[in-house]
């Protein structure tokens, strides 16, 4: 293993990452809410949500607000670039993949490694670690041996 | 706001670049462990109002507190965390990022989250008309 000096930022990390947990304890704590994407966005998908403003209103807003955060930091600066390694096909692949797991495994990243983990649950432990495991070994095969990113 | 704070956490962290996460899962070639530290910060920040949520039953503006109750281990939490994974791994996004960069990004981000839209509803479907083998739950609604 060799580290990507040039790609690693500690303190953008630390701080970004700081901001996401941020983010989850006051929806903890102000609203007694996970804050995860996954759980957000299918519980919007279901019909049923929608006859009940308690229920979609605080989903809707917070997605709407993470779809204008990179408008409201395009006015006081630029975005970073982001480099999608992968084609059309493998995206698809992909999306399907990680919207039909993440229902299934009842979460992601923020839902079961950031508030599942900050919560000290054993279940978001187990979740959490097989999707880096099963992350890290597509990625390994997907770039060092089929050569397709 | 939370929405708009959970956004600007993932573009200062460098997460919405689907190469820097595939980076940090890339252990056997050149790794990046940012998204090791964006965790690590994002934990460190929540564990205590998280542990502070545990004991109430309700939050401070009045609506309940709903953790999850599940301590369940099963098929479908290993299965769904494995293909989320592989997903994961394959394009470089999960949920949050992708729909952070849904506005100001170009046309293959639309793609995935499309794609992520219909890999979603497909699981409702088929919770709803189980196909699971072995006779698992029986829904009688």
């Amino acid at each position: 293993m060799n580290i990507d000096w040039q790609s690693f930022d500690p303190w953008n990390a630390l701080v970004g990452g700081m901001l996401i947990g941020l983010t989850a304890a006051l929806m903890i704590v102000f609203l007694g809410r996970i804050a995860g994407i996954s759980g957000i966005i299918g519980r919007l998908l279901q019909s049923d949500i929608w006859g009940r403003p308690s229920e979609w209103s605080w989903r809707a807003v917070f997605i709407l607000g993470m779809l204008t955060a990179p408008l409201v930091w395009k006015m006081v600066g630029t975005l970073p670039v982001i480099h999608v390694t992968s084609n059309s096909v493998i995206i698809v692949i992909a999306g399907l993949l990680v919207g039909f797991g993440t229902r299934l495994g009842s979460g992601c990243t923020s839902g079961h490694g950031v508030c599942g983990l900050s919560r000290l649950s054993f279940r978001s432990l187990v979740a959490t670690i097989t999707f880096l495991l099963t992350g890290m070994l597509t990625v390994y095969v997907m770039r060092h041996i089929l050569r397709l990113t | 706001m939370s929405g708009l704070i959970f956004g600007f956490g993932l573009i200062v962290s460098g997460m919405t670049d689907p190469a820097k996460v595939q980076g940090f899962l890339d252990i056997f070639g050149s790794w990046d462990p940012s998204l090791g530290l964006v965790m690590a910060g994002a934990i460190l920040t929540g564990i205590f109002p998280f542990t502070w949520a545990k004991s109430r039953r309700s939050a401070l503006l009045g609506a309940p507190m709903q953790l999850p109750v599940s301590k369940t281990l099963d098929r479908n939490l290993i299965i769904g965390a494995s293909l989320f994974g592989i997903g994961w791994g394959m394009a470089g996004f999960c949920p949050g990022p992708a729909v952070t960069n849904l506005v100001a990004q170009d046309t293959e981000v639309s793609l995935f989250v499309i794609a992520m839209l219909t890999g979603m509803l497909l699981q409702q479907l088929c919770i709803k008309n189980p196909l699971s083998s072995r006779g698992k739950s029986r829904r009688n609604t």
